[in-house]
């Protein structure tokens, strides 16, 4: 695996997200979901979950909950 | 005490007769206005038959998906104290052993940043803050974690796992669920903070069969002590019971796979057929006691019937040690392995109990690499068509 860096995945996964907002709510898993399906056999699950920690800690997305857990943008 | 704000009659019906009344403990508090204002909502939902509470939203501490709850009033005009009320779950510690200054430490945080409501302890285990404002969040959470404490979870994330006195004041520990519960809480930080499952995940430590966590019933995974040895027997004893006890209708014919026979004088046990159950023990404490061979049963997929109705757990590992000096690296194992396959596929507010109902257990048991077992089958089979498998009839064939 290798080419793809964490921070690459975060920037997938932030314009993903903001892509699908008022859209369609998703969740951690979603985003992981596309994000292996996007870069294929380069990402994994664990590398998926340190990008999402990254973007959480630094504000640029936050959970919400309505009836389960989801990741959206921060309320500005 | 303050006078009250609202006319609440319904409410004061529950002031009434000898028992605890928390409205009793709310007027107590009346002079903070988002008691009153919560109390006058209490009183409008008595008379409507409908709550004002909306939950859920993007509230929250940076980093964490859980430990807050967001809660406000649909009646915020009216009621503006209590506009924004939510919900705060502290991880409690293990067992809910508590110095009475880490109490009051705690009361003292909470005085300072919310209504001064609280649940000791919430169903999952957690203590329960119950009602600040969006804006005392982060400070609130400052000074939690500046005394030492954390957020427990919410969400689809493991909740904070919960445990049983276990050995520091039981004599039927079979294993340390203190250290246990710790272990496990320090080691899945992330899972409890991060939500990234399709629902909620819980794990209860029960020290032995009597399950006094009731981790049979409100846990996904339950953790419950066992023995693998015989039951150890003082015939003396029992012979000094049985002068007030019934052995035989209270004990023998009440065994479950009825492996007890008395004779007057020798109590037998067949042990490889007693299923530990605790009933004999329970009633012959001093003349029956659990074996020496001690470790957990690990059963699956429990849960109050908040979506679909309720499950208990099921036994997926018969025997696990459980030595602290292993790291329970075992049942993380298991754990992480089911996580994996129920996170991927499970459907969103699904629990693993009902995942595991959906897929067949047996396809279940092939994806997270667990060999079936014996003590895995609840129930004989019900249906007469069997299904062999193809190797089966290979072998026939040969």
């Amino acid at each position: 695996m290798a080419d793809v860096t964490v921070e690459q995945v975060a920037d997938a996964m932030f314009e993903l997200v903001s892509s699908m907002k008022g859209k369609r709510d998703l969740k951690p898993m979603d985003v992981t979901k596309q994000m292996i399906e996007k870069f294929g056999g380069d990402v994994d699950k664990q590398t998926c979950k340190k990008a999402l920690r990254t973007l959480i800690d630094s504000g640029r997305l936050t959970y919400k909950y309505a009836g389960g857990s989801y990741v959206t943008l921060p309320e500005s | 005490m303050t006078g009250m704000k609202y006319k609440t009659p319904l409410l004061d019906e529950l002031e009434k007769g000898p028992w605890p009344s928390f409205v009793k403990e709310m007027k107590k508090e009346a002079h903070r206005p988002m008691v009153q204002d919560a109390l006058g909502q209490l009183e409008r939902s008595y008379e409507e038959h409908i709550s004002h509470w909306k939950h859920g939203g993007l509230v929250g501490v940076m980093g964490y998906g859980g430990g807050v709850i967001g809660r406000y009033s649909d009646l915020a005009e009216e009621f503006p104290a209590v506009a924004e009320f939510h919900t705060h779950r502290v991880n409690q510690p293990s067992a809910w052993f508590y110095t009475s200054d880490a109490l009051r430490t705690l009361c003292d945080i909470w005085d300072r940043h919310g209504s001064g409501l609280t649940n000791f302890h919430g169903s999952t285990g957690d203590v329960v803050f119950l009602g600040s404002t969006t804006a005392e969040i982060e400070p609130l959470f400052a000074d939690l974690t500046k005394a030492g404490w954390d957020l427990g979870g919410s969400g689809s994330n493991m909740r904070t796992p919960s445990c049983c006195v276990g050995p520091a004041r039981c004599e039927w520990a079979m294993y340390d669920t203190l250290d246990a519960c710790y272990n496990i809480t320090q080691n899945f930080q992330d899972e409890l903070h991060r939500p990234f499952f399709p629902y909620k995940w819980k794990f209860k430590f029960a020290g032995c069969p009597n399950d006094c966590v009731a981790s049979i019933a409100r846990s996904d995974c339950s953790v419950m002590g066992t023995w693998r040895d015989e039951i150890r027997v003082d015939q003396a004893k029992v012979r000094e019971y049985a002068k007030t006890v019934d052995i035989e209708s209270e004990i023998c014919d009440r065994c479950p796979t009825r492996c007890i026979e008395w004779d007057g004088k020798k109590l037998e046990i067949d042990n490889p057929n007693c299923v530990k159950c605790m009933h004999c023990i329970n009633v012959m404490p001093k003349a029956l006691k659990p074996g020496l061979d001690r470790g957990a049963t690990i059963l699956i997929g429990g849960k109050a019937p908040i979506i679909g109705g309720a499950l208990l757990c099921s036994v997926f590992v018969p025997f696990l040690e459980m030595d602290p000096e292993s790291d329970y690296e075992d049942l993380k194992e298991l754990t992480e392995a089911i996580w994996d396959l129920w996170g991927e596929h499970g459907k969103l507010r699904e629990r693993v109990g009902e995942f595991i109902q959906r897929v067949g257990l047996s396809n279940f048991l092939e994806e997270i690499g667990l060999d079936p077992v014996p003590e895995m089958v609840m129930a004989p089979r019900s249906n007469p068509y069997i299904f062999f498998d193809d190797e089966i009839f290979e072998t026939d064939g040969e």
